[in-house]
């Protein structure tokens, strides 16, 4: 048991002491680019919305990017009956487990929880959702570049095409896809652009409001600091 | 006006007749004389109170919505970790309201940590104040517990495993370390029992015992009178109505002054919330945006920055001693780390309290001391290496040397004399 415990207390250490470096590429920064957040918004629901839940987020908060309820309604409600509903998925997580090796984990928050000393969240899954290649030894004939021995095949296969590791460990695309290279890089940025969003969608207001709370401390304080030098004008 | 004047004189004294008003307002406010040569150190005190109060009533507020339920939802999310998501979008402000609880945290350390600085610089447990810096100390454990309980409460990767790392450091005392542990989780792993347990006391059990020793705290200080940044009493010195010479009432003049450093805090306080409200993964760690897993053991747990010194301290020690290994000494020596500065008091031997009177010895300790700190702290949040851990067992020497070697250097300094009255510099 004390043995147990002491690797317990001491292995997540060494493990560390092995890890790799990562190397991530920087995700371009879309933030209130509406275009880009619905593009994202209808990739998310179309590609990634049927084995991930995104179960903090409700559709109707969809308002945030410009969209209206009917607009959600119409264009982005698959699994879902309601605009006011989570976007929880019909898919259950023991079967997932069965099928993937590991039930898919929940979107709403993964791009705060990417964050590492490596790069930010969306940094980790701009990388990520690019470097899928191809590899037989994996039972969904795909592996990853960054998140080695991945449970889930390249769902945006037929957008990006088939990628090789090369023998130098970089990815060669030997199978085009629907989209040049760098349409598929655009459209990855827009997907994580919104998975951001929805990670924190009060962060565009909560910084805007910080802003206005800065400005009434700001006079606050000239008010707060005439006080006190009229209260102490005649202490030496 | 003269009657609604005789109706509020004869309320108030229809009041003192059954309750000391306006004696404890005169005691503690309006004639509790205080130096008038406090700097920008004296800030921290009454910042503190007011951190105390923002957690007290932004938990109150979380706790309308928080959950603490282990079991899984129906998308296998734990219901205490949606439940914090669900403050932080579906609850009106509940953002704004989680965030300033999660930065409120870190920033009552990093005040108590200037406040028990400030103590250090002037002296300021010194005789006799020695019953307040002991309150003081309570309070800091007592924080430490606070924060340490609070942090499951969100019940990700971090919180778990930090718990689970925590509470495992109690296995390693000998013969009861076993139980003891099972004891204070309620389950053989850190569990349902555990979030259930750890919400009682970070809501009710440790806040209830922190007020009441806040009370004695301020008690203590207006039964002996502030300490000051030239480590003198401003009582010997008295006019002919028995009010130090040095003395201002508290309030006007402190209560004025406090509010622009109350503004200054908030500032900066609001920057953290609207701008940084992770601060890079140091406030809210990435990994805890990860629900609780206890089948995935995180690469790396560090707990949060405002333990990182003494959780250094704990991977210092590395030698098994007396038969008995080396994790109960490592955490022995971290209790001892955080318990020493109780002993202040008693360590030092110095004729002066201030710094600005006492000789290089002592001003070579202490800055030894708060660099090994930093250290430390920094070393804490880093996986370690064999360089990193000799560099910790370093500073971990220097900062019980700090300590220990007081009582000789602290007698043996050149110090200069002290002023008679207080000086404003």
């Amino acid at each position: 048991m004390k043995k147990f415990l002491i690797t317990l207390l001491f292995a997540p250490f060494l493990a560390f002491a092995a890890g790799a470096e990562l190397h991530l590429d920087r995700a371009p920064d879309k933030s209130g680019d509406m275009a880009a957040l619905q593009n994202g918004a209808k990739i998310f629901v179309n590609y990634c919305l049927n084995c991930h839940s995104a179960s903090y987020m409700r559709y109707n908060r969809l308002e945030d990017i410009g969209l209206n309820d009917a607009q959600i309604k119409d264009n982005l409600l698959f699994a879902a009956e309601k605009y006011g509903e989570l976007m929880k998925i019909a898919m259950q997580r023991a079967e997932a487990k069965v099928w993937f090796g590991v039930a898919p984990p929940d979107l709403t928050i993964i791009a705060r929880a990417r964050a590492s000393e490596f790069g930010s969240g969306p940094d980790w899954l701009y990388t990520y959702l690019r470097t899928f290649y191809r590899d037989e030894s994996r039972p969904t004939g795909w592996n990853n570049m960054v998140f080695a021995n991945v449970g889930m095949p390249h769902v945006l296969w037929e957008l990006q095409g088939d990628q090789v590791m090369g023998e130098d460990h970089k990815l060669k695309l030997v199978k085009p896809g629907k989209l040049k290279p760098q349409e598929f890089d655009a459209v990855v940025g827009d997907l994580v652009a919104y998975l951001k969003y929805m990670g924190e969608p009060v962060a565009e207001f909560r910084k805007r409001l910080g802003v206005i709370v800065l400005i009434f401390l700001a006079v606050l304080f000239v008010f707060a600091y005439a006080l006190k030098r009229e209260y102490w004008k005649d202490i030496h | 006006m003269s009657k609604v004047n005789a109706l509020l004189q004869g309320t108030l004294n229809w009041v003192d007749e059954r309750f000391p008003l306006t004696s404890n307002w005169k005691a503690h406010l309006a004639e509790y004389y205080a130096p008038k040569n406090f700097n920008f150190w004296y800030y921290f005190g009454s910042l503190a109170m007011l951190v105390l109060v923002l957690q007290i009533v932004t938990g109150i507020v979380l706790t309308m919505h928080f959950k603490p339920d282990a079991s899984l939802n129906a998308s296998g999310v734990p219901v205490a970790f949606a439940s914090v998501e669900y403050i932080m979008r579906d609850v009106p402000w509940g953002w704004l309201i989680r965030y300033m609880h999660s930065t409120g945290a870190s920033a009552f350390f990093v005040v108590v940590y200037l406040h028990m600085f400030r103590g250090m610089l002037y002296g300021s447990y010194r005789k006799p104040r020695e019953l307040i810096w002991i309150f003081g100390m309570v309070i800091f454990l007592l924080l430490m517990a606070e924060a340490f309980f609070g942090y499951l409460l969100p019940w990700g990767q971090m919180s778990f495993w930090g718990a689970q790392v925590i509470v495992n450091m109690f296995s390693a005392i000998p013969l009861i370390g076993p139980d003891l542990s099972l004891w204070l989780r309620g389950d053989y792993v850190v569990g349902d029992a555990t979030l259930n347990r750890f919400f009682a006391f970070h809501v009710i059990a440790v806040p209830l015992v922190l007020l009441g020793l806040v009370a004695a705290h301020i008690i203590a200080l207006h039964e002996v009178g502030s300490n000051n940044p030239d480590g003198i009493e401003i009582k010997k010195k008295k006019d002919a109505n028995g009010i130090p010479l040095d003395g201002i009432p508290f309030h006007p003049y402190y209560s004025v002054k406090d509010v622009v450093g109350v503004v200054v805090f908030l500032m900066v306080f609001s920057i953290v919330v609207f701008f940084m409200p992770e601060v890079g993964g140091y406030v809210l760690e990435h990994n805890n945006f990860f629900p609780a897993d206890p089948l995935v053991t995180p690469p790396h747990i560090a707990p949060l920055w405002y333990f990182t010194p003494y959780y250094s301290i704990l991977r210092a020690v590395t030698y098994p001693l007396f038969g008995i290994e080396a994790k109960f000494w490592g955490v022995v020596a971290m209790g001892a780390a955080t318990l020493i500065f109780a002993l202040l008091p008693w360590l030092d031997r110095s004729p002066v309290k201030s710094i600005r009177y006492r000789g290089p010895l002592y001003k070579g300790f202490l800055t030894a001391f708060i660099v090994s700190f930093i250290i430390l702290g920094y070393l804490g949040m880093l996986p370690p290496t064999p360089v990193r851990a000799i560099v910790a067992q370093i500073c971990a020497v220097i900062y019980f040397a700090f300590f220990l070697l007081m009582p000789i250097y602290s007698s043996l300094d050149k110090c200069q004399p002290e002023p008679d009255r207080v000086t404003s510099k």
